[in-house]
């Protein structure tokens, strides 16, 4: 998984690209814990990415509880695949999918 | 029937995917069900993984096949008895503030396989999925 990232101001757009899953999460749990102090604006794409699992679940929850106490999140260009998986866990509407 | 054993372990995860994915572009599974298929081999190859072995160094054997349009996938371990059919649903209506993660990759796929079973015979757990794929 690739994952850029492109900060202005207080806003932090993270790209995600490739797979999500147990052997990747790691790499956005470390951004999640690194790189939101001071963000109240915190943007996903998700146009390039192909695949989600639970555990990358986990990593966008602890995200959202983040930004729920300092900011907003929101998920750009979600596939209709990464859609039903939000769907069927609940995550849609936890989660604020554009 | 295909067989493939492999270390129970995490880094072994995209082999045992690439495995079941050739026997379902062989069938011309559609790419919506394969996806789904990927995604719940995932989690049931990571449960073995993580828990299964409390020892380390175990290993996780998966069988796959297609026959009269369904799949069949089989996951067996020598693992502690673990039946993940035994644990409760988890709510997946609770706001993100009460969210529970754990339990939620075999809740996805209870939902998203046709079925699935457990079992512990001879000393071993075995996790049967099935899924038509058209």
């Amino acid at each position: 998984m690739t994952i850029n990232q492109a900060k202005n101001g207080s806003k932090l757009t993270v790209a995600l690209e490739g797979r999500l899953d147990t052997t990747t999460a790691p790499q956005l749990e470390e951004v999640v814990h690194t790189a939101l102090d001071g963000v109240t604006d915190l943007e996903f794409n998700f146009a390039q990415l192909e695949y989600v699992s639970s555990a990358g679940l986990r990593v966008l929850l602890a995200a959202q509880k983040i930004m729920n106490k300092q900011g907003s999140m929101i998920i750009h260009n979600a596939s209709s695949n990464l859609m039903d998986i939000f769907e069927v866990t609940g995550f849609s509407d936890i989660l604020t999918i554009e | 029937m295909k067989v493939l054993k492999v270390p129970a372990s995490d880094d072994r995860l995209y082999e045992v995917q690439d495995f079941v994915n050739a026997e379902l572009e062989e069938n011309d599974c559609p790419m919506a069900t394969q996806f789904l298929i990927e995604v719940s081999l995932e989690e049931l190859f990571v449960n073995i993984s993580h828990y299964a072995y409390p020892e380390g160094n175990g290993w996780t054997e998966i069988h796959v096949g297609v026959e009269g349009g369904v799949m069949e996938l089989t996951l067996i371990d020598g693992g502690i008895p673990f039946d993940p059919l035994a644990k409760p649903d988890p709510d997946v209506t609770l706001l993100a503030e009460d969210r529970q993660i754990g339990g939620l990759g075999i809740y996805m796929v209870k939902q998203k396989m046709d079925d699935i079973e457990y079992e512990r015979k001879d000393g071993k757990n075995v996790l049967t999925i099935r899924k038509k794929l058209a």
